[in-house]
């Protein structure tokens, strides 16, 4: 995983609630072959077409400046819905390496973090607030995510620290490798494994391949 | 000490405990399929790593797979690439692979606990949000992304954090009518899409023990759509009787002692819950959604909500928005809504007992004119069962399509899609913007329920039709 520490660029202002993982990457466009995800993203609020070749003009991510929207500042519950890990990948897919809301769904959350994509909750009052912020456009529509610090910086240059677990800020930071790190307790793994098959001898012998 | 059913099936799974507060938790069972495995798969083999345990890993072909009787891999042509991978990753590996021509083939969550795959007390792990619904037989069940699918490929373990706990009891007994699935709508129109986040869900009280197994999946199914990954039901002896000579359950001597261990697994009467939610049972009406969540629902007998009554500016937002999307217009009374498409299927309601339900409805009436009506078994176990009983018959009859076991128009994953502006009600879990094609407007409800308003041409109380 690419480490991440900050994250400055365009914000892009979606303020609608529980903005599920089907709106963010459709199936459809999970299965077709030569599209990259980041294509897919929001596919169906953004294109006219099926096949993706017509935009929506008044879709936010399809004007400027935030065609190039490196941050979304979006409802509560964002990632609602499916685990797929698709919906990450297509806002990376589009540049979008922070995703600032009041609160995520657990699976999407997981995924963010699995990924290098900084999701970040803040009371639902200050997402508001930069929010309305954003829309105005009057204060400009630069935002800096930093992780180092645990801050957000609104487009009004106003700072708010945010809360992160201290292991994922750790594994974001550094870009660990989870599944390396757990192989080296395999010994724990085939040491429990082999407790497990004394007491539990039925789980080990469902014969699935018999 | 007192524990809950979450509590036991955890603790007795933690490899080992880190110092940031995460665990490395045992995962018994691991359930692949063709839309979720193929890149987590790839990164694996790209990073020279093997699968730990296949002996512990069973793949079904389920999502992007043609329903059409007499399909084939590529009779939904951008499946077959996916089909492909799955045969050759599972072969590969040593899993077994429950494909398209196995008669043991079906949806995922319909499969695991049908065949014996899941059992009490498991850890069951795979890659789709709706594995809550394998909690209903008693295992801790927990859909996971591609990331972590490869790490149990890897490891057979998942790096997790304890989740709080909350218990939801269902008092007294839903009158006649009203299915596991219109409690499960009510409570998640009750607590809201986030009302679960962070939490293991534990369904209790009289309604719920009296559930058969296959009603307790359906409601365990839903966990996801108030944002909890887990959701259970603490085993009992329906629990017992249904495993019991399932293809991969335990037998003999290996029978008795998983059900001595599985006995003790429901919680304890003085456990304790981080959260206790109480629904009365009893006043549970038919339910159907009129948004574009699945915490805009109502009983049958409601109206349309008025975004402006709304206090929230929020919700009043979010209503409109919703209400804009479905065509509908506040104060209109929910029955006699009409609809274009009857689906019944999915992972929620695609069950024996589903169909049995259905089909009580159903039987010598006939789809209304102008509406396309649908059946798609969870499995085509439950396929062959139900043509034993002349199911498929009744909903032939009637004007149903009876079509191959799949995903199906739940998620527009395969041709089954539901067109720009079309109704729909339908027995899958997520009523979503575009869930079911792009602009596809979606009502959820129970089979009884789909099957009243594909007769009806609306939506219909499915009380005043009785059986």
């Amino acid at each position: 995983m690419e480490k991440v520490s900050r994250i400055a660029g365009v914000a892009a202002p979606m303020m609608v609630d529980n903005i599920d993982t089907d709106a963010i990457i459709p199936v459809p466009w999970m299965t077709k072959a030569d599209v990259d995800f980041g294509q897919a993203l929001f596919a169906n609020w953004r294109y006219q077409d099926e096949a993706g070749a017509v935009d929506r003009p008044d879709f936010i991510l399809n004007r400027e400046p935030f065609r190039g929207a490196r941050i979304l500042v979006a409802g509560t519950n964002f990632g609602c819905g499916s685990s797929r890990e698709h919906a990450v990948w297509a806002l990376l897919g589009f540049g979008i390496r922070s995703v600032i809301a009041p609160s995520f769904s657990d699976i999407f959350y997981e995924n963010s973090c699995k990924n290098g994509l900084l999701a970040v909750s803040l009371p639902a009052d200050a997402v508001a607030d930069i929010g309305a912020k954003l829309d105005g456009g009057d204060a400009g529509l630069e935002m800096t995510v930093d992780l180092e610090a645990c801050t957000v910086t609104g487009p009004d240059a106003r700072t708010r620290p945010f809360d992160i677990d201290p292991a994922r800020r750790t594994a974001l930071l550094e870009g660990l490798d989870e599944i390396g790190m757990t192989l080296k307790d395999a010994e724990a793994i085939a040491a429990f494994q082999a407790r497990d098959r004394d007491s539990r001898p039925w789980i080990y012998q469902a014969g699935f391949n018999a | 000490m007192a524990g809950t059913l979450f509590d036991k099936i955890w603790d007795s799974h933690v490899v080992a405990s880190r110092s940031d507060g995460t665990v490395l938790l045992h995962v018994d069972r691991h359930v692949l399929h063709d839309l979720g495995s193929n890149i987590a798969f790839a990164k694996l083999n790209k990073a020279g790593r093997e699968v730990r345990c296949p002996e512990l890993t069973v793949a079904a072909h389920d999502h992007i797979i043609s329903s059409a009787p007499g399909r084939r891999d590529d009779t939904y042509a951008e499946g077959a690439p996916f089909a492909k991978a799955l045969r050759e990753n599972t072969a590969r590996a040593g899993i077994r692979l429950f494909g398209l021509n196995d008669p043991l083939q079906g949806i995922v969550h319909v499969v695991a606990p049908e065949l014996g795959v899941a059992l009490p007390g498991v850890t069951l792990a795979c890659g789709d949000s709706h594995t809550c619904t394998v909690g209903g037989i008693g295992a801790l069940a927990i859909g996971i992304g591609t990331s972590e699918l490869e790490h149990v490929l890897a490891t057979q373990t998942l790096i997790l954090r304890r989740p709080r706990t909350m218990r939801v009891r269902f008092d007294g007994v839903p009158g006649p009518g009203v299915t596991a699935k219109d409690m499960i709508l009510c409570l998640i129109g009750r607590i809201g899409a986030k009302g679960g986040v962070g939490h293991a869900i534990e369904y209790a009280g009289d309604a719920v023990a009296s559930l058969p197994v296959e009603a307790r999946l359906t409601l365990c199914n839903m966990s996801i759509e108030l944002g909890s990954r887990i959701g259970m039901v603490a085993p009992d002896d329906t629990t017992y009787e249904y495993i019991k000579g399932r293809r991969f359950a335990p037998e003999g001597e290996l029978w008795d002692r998983a059900l001595a261990h599985w006995r003790t697994l429901p919680s304890d009467p003085d456990a304790t819950f981080d959260r206790e939610v109480v629904i009365d049972a009893t006043e549970i009406a038919p339910h159907v959604t009129w948004g574009t969540s699945p915490q805009d629902v109502l009983p049958i007998d409601g109206r349309v909500p008025d975004p402006e009554a709304l206090g929230d500016a929020g919700a009043r937002t979010g209503a409109q928005r919703a209400l804009t999307y479905m065509g509908l217009t506040p104060g209109t009374p929910l029955d006699g809504i009409p609809i274009d498409i009857a689906f019944i299927g999915s992972c929620t309601n695609s069950r024996l007992s589903d169909l049995r339900a259905a089909a009580a409805i159903v039987r010598g009436r006939k789809v209304a004119p102008g509406v396309r009506a649908l059946v798609v078994p969870g499995s085509t176990s439950v396929k062959r069962e139900a043509e034993a009983e002349g199911l498929d018959a009744v909903f032939r009859d009637a004007g149903f399509e009876w079509r191959e076991s799949a995903c199906s128009m739940c998620a527009g994953v395969n041709e089954d899609r539901v067109g720009p502006g079309e109704r729909c009600i339908s027995t899958s879990n997520r009523n979503f913007e575009g869930r079911q094609g792009p602009g596809a407007r979606t009502h959820l409800a129970s089979p009884p329920m789909v099957a009243a308003a594909a007769v009806a041409g609306c939506f219909t109380d499915v009380r005043r039709l009785g059986n």
